[in-house]
């Protein structure tokens, strides 16, 4: 495909997201990629391509985009209001934008991170090997009036399905695992750090994100003598104040800061998704039980194309659904489309 | 609650479990030459393991970080292997990986382009044209990488080095600043604010984006950092246009 999506005009953190890139820790630079890994997935089933495919990223607030050629789209993340040409459009959902019109996406009504999606992909040039921004590493830039984004091509024709997508755009409970540093901290913290209602602060990016709380400063037996070692998006490090940070998906590769756990990566999205002021808790589990709950979630977003309804209630318009290939190529709804999985 | 997952066991290397991420195989607590130069060897044996459930790997100053697969392997079955791995030699006294680099990055001491030379060497204990002529004349390895894409941690100097962190923050030094304390040094990668000192300033570039080779630097590389006149380097400056900064390299046999 030849064309082209405008941005005509975009909030201030619109970005090209993938599954960012590996292989690059060793010098410096961390995996990026989406906030919201669940969102690549779902705009994946509802277009039927695979979820490593760019799509664009946008915090808080979207902005108008108008396509040079006829495209399919799809609107996954935090739900935000979206029109075309003036008409409402169904979140987690696929739709036809047809060339010339203009897509309009709003203000997030719940969550942090809304996503869309083109048919085929977003077909930036790589850079290191991912077409994902990563800010804090000075690689890519955020979007604005008057980019025009290249498109992949598009293999697909289906539109006017819809996903079925629980609610991980209010915080919630949020499972950890025990790490490098857990009994840095003695028993009675670990329990009240659990105990402790959490609400996100108003200062959280893709690097990290603030939880406060009204209760003492949370402390590790030797707060400040740690040497500095690697660090990874989900870990809960301790600064200095006591204030715990769940570091997200552009953290640095090294810190020097204890750190009581890691969130389980499934429950990552639920962090990142969280609005400022919602309220979070931890829950520790067993490594078992963490490595079961990871793999349940794998399952199911690879299973996702079997829970996609038609949009429209109209039996005769898409009678047997599930009974059609979605796409053309050997993709089926009821197979997994992505068992060659993702990087 | 402790991680019964894996036994704590006493002194080094040891294994932790980072997440479901991958584990960590520690040297040392403390920064210790001996055991960075374990961490980047022991990354070499595991890199030549090609294991296929890791997906990479990566060094912090004294440990060695095997990012991999923990839900479809189990962690305790990675661990043998790495425990298997460490039994074979004294990492320790492991040779360093063939293939490494060595750099020479000209460098302007001093000046108006890196003020606090004259500071640092007294804090060191030395008049500036002593420290100027060790800092030119120590080659450094790279420790580790990171705070910023391709920014190396590189050491270890003489002793007399190891000087503090000043109490206030400089706002901001540029990229390709050349810092020191704690018997480090630190090229840059982009300007930024820090408690060490700018003692130097070259027109190396750690990470270079629009480039066929974006970091090109290593754990285990080797740097020194000859010093230049304000002429030579304002040449430099004026003709370089990769980043490179004039430093030659070649590769450590």
């Amino acid at each position: 495909m030849s064309g082209t999506l405008e941005v005509l005009s975009c909030g201030p953190s619109v970005t090209v997201q993938d599954m960012g890139r590996r292989g690059y820790l060793a010098q410096g630079l961390t995996q990026g990629g989406a906030a919201d890994r669940l969102a690549l997935h779902e705009g994946a089933a509802l277009l039927g391509h695979p979820p490593t495919h760019a799509a664009l990223e946008m915090v808080g607030t979207g902005g108008r985009f108008r396509a040079t050629v006829a495209l399919r789209i799809a609107l996954t993340g935090a739900p935000m209001t979206a029109t075309l040409d003036d008409t409402p459009l169904a979140w987690n959902a696929s739709h036809t934008l047809p060339a010339g019109a203009v897509l309009k996406i709003g203000g997030a009504r719940s969550g942090t991170y809304g996503y869309l999606h083109v048919g085929g992909g977003i077909a930036t040039p790589c850079i290191l090997g991912a077409r994902s921004a990563h800010l804090s590493a000075g690689l890519g830039c955020a979007l604005a009036a008057g980019d025009a984004l290249p498109l992949g091509t598009d293999s697909g024709s289906i539109t006017g399905l819809r996903l079925p997508v629980d609610d991980r755009f209010s915080g919630g409970t949020i499972r950890i695992t025990p790490s490098v540093q857990t009994d840095q901290f003695d028993t009675a913290t670990q329990e009240r750090f659990c105990a402790t209602p959490f609400h996100r602060d108003a200062r959280a990016n893709r690097m990290g994100v603030r939880m406060n709380h009204d209760t003492a400063p949370f402390m590790a037996a030797d707060q400040l003598g740690i040497l500095s070692d690697v660090i990874v998006a989900g870990d809960i490090q301790i600064a200095g104040d006591g204030v715990p940070f769940v570091l997200m998906c552009e953290c640095q590769t090294t810190g020097g800061y204890p750190r009581i756990g890691t969130v389980l990566p499934c429950d990552l999205d639920r962090v990142a998704q969280a609005p400022a002021g919602a309220p979070l808790r931890f829950a520790f589990v067993t490594l078992a039980q963490a490595r079961s709950i990871e793999a349940r979630a794998i399952a199911e977003r690879s299973a996702l194309a079997r829970t996609l309804t038609p949009l429209l209630r109209d039996p005769h318009s898409i009678r047997d659904l599930l009974s059609y290939q979605l796409v053309s190529g050997a993709i089926s709804a009821t197979a997994d489309p992505f068992s060659t999985g993702e990087p | 609650m402790s991680q019964h997952d894996l036994p704590a066991g006493h002194g080094f290397p040891r294994i932790r479990r980072v997440g479901l991420a991958g584990l960590l195989v520690q040297f040392s607590d403390v920064m210790e030459d001996a055991a960075n130069c374990a961490a980047i060897a022991f990354r070499a044996a595991v890199d030549a393991q090609n294991w296929p459930e890791v997906h990479e790997t990566s060094t912090s100053l004294v440990s060695t970080f095997v990012s991999a697969d923990l839900v479809a392997t189990a962690p305790e079955a990675l661990r043998e292997k790495l425990h298997a791995l460490l039994a074979t030699q004294d990492w320790h006294t492991a040779a360093l990986p063939a293939g490494r680099t060595l750099w020479e990055i000209p460098t302007l001491y001093g000046t108006d382009a890196a003020p606090q030379l004259e500071e640092a060497a007294q804090a060191a204990g030395l008049t500036p044209a002593q420290a100027i002529a060790e800092l030119s004349e120590a080659r450094v390895r790279v420790l580790t990488i990171g705070f910023a894409p391709g920014q190396p941690y590189t050491g270890q100097l003489p002793a007399h080095w190891d000087i503090p962190r000043q109490q206030a923050l400089t706002k901001s030094v540029p990229a390709g600043a050349l810092i020191v304390a704690i018997r480090q040094l630190i090229v840059f990668t982009n300007a930024s604010p820090t408690g060490w000192r700018h003692v130097g300033q070259t027109a190396f570039r750690p990470f270079r984006p629009d480039t066929a080779v974006p970091i090109p630097l290593t754990p285990g590389d080797e740097i020194s950092f000859p010093a230049v006149s304000a002429a030579e380097y304002a040449r430099i400056l004026a003709s370089d246009t990769t980043g490179a900064g004039g430093a030659q390299s070649r590769v450590l046999t």
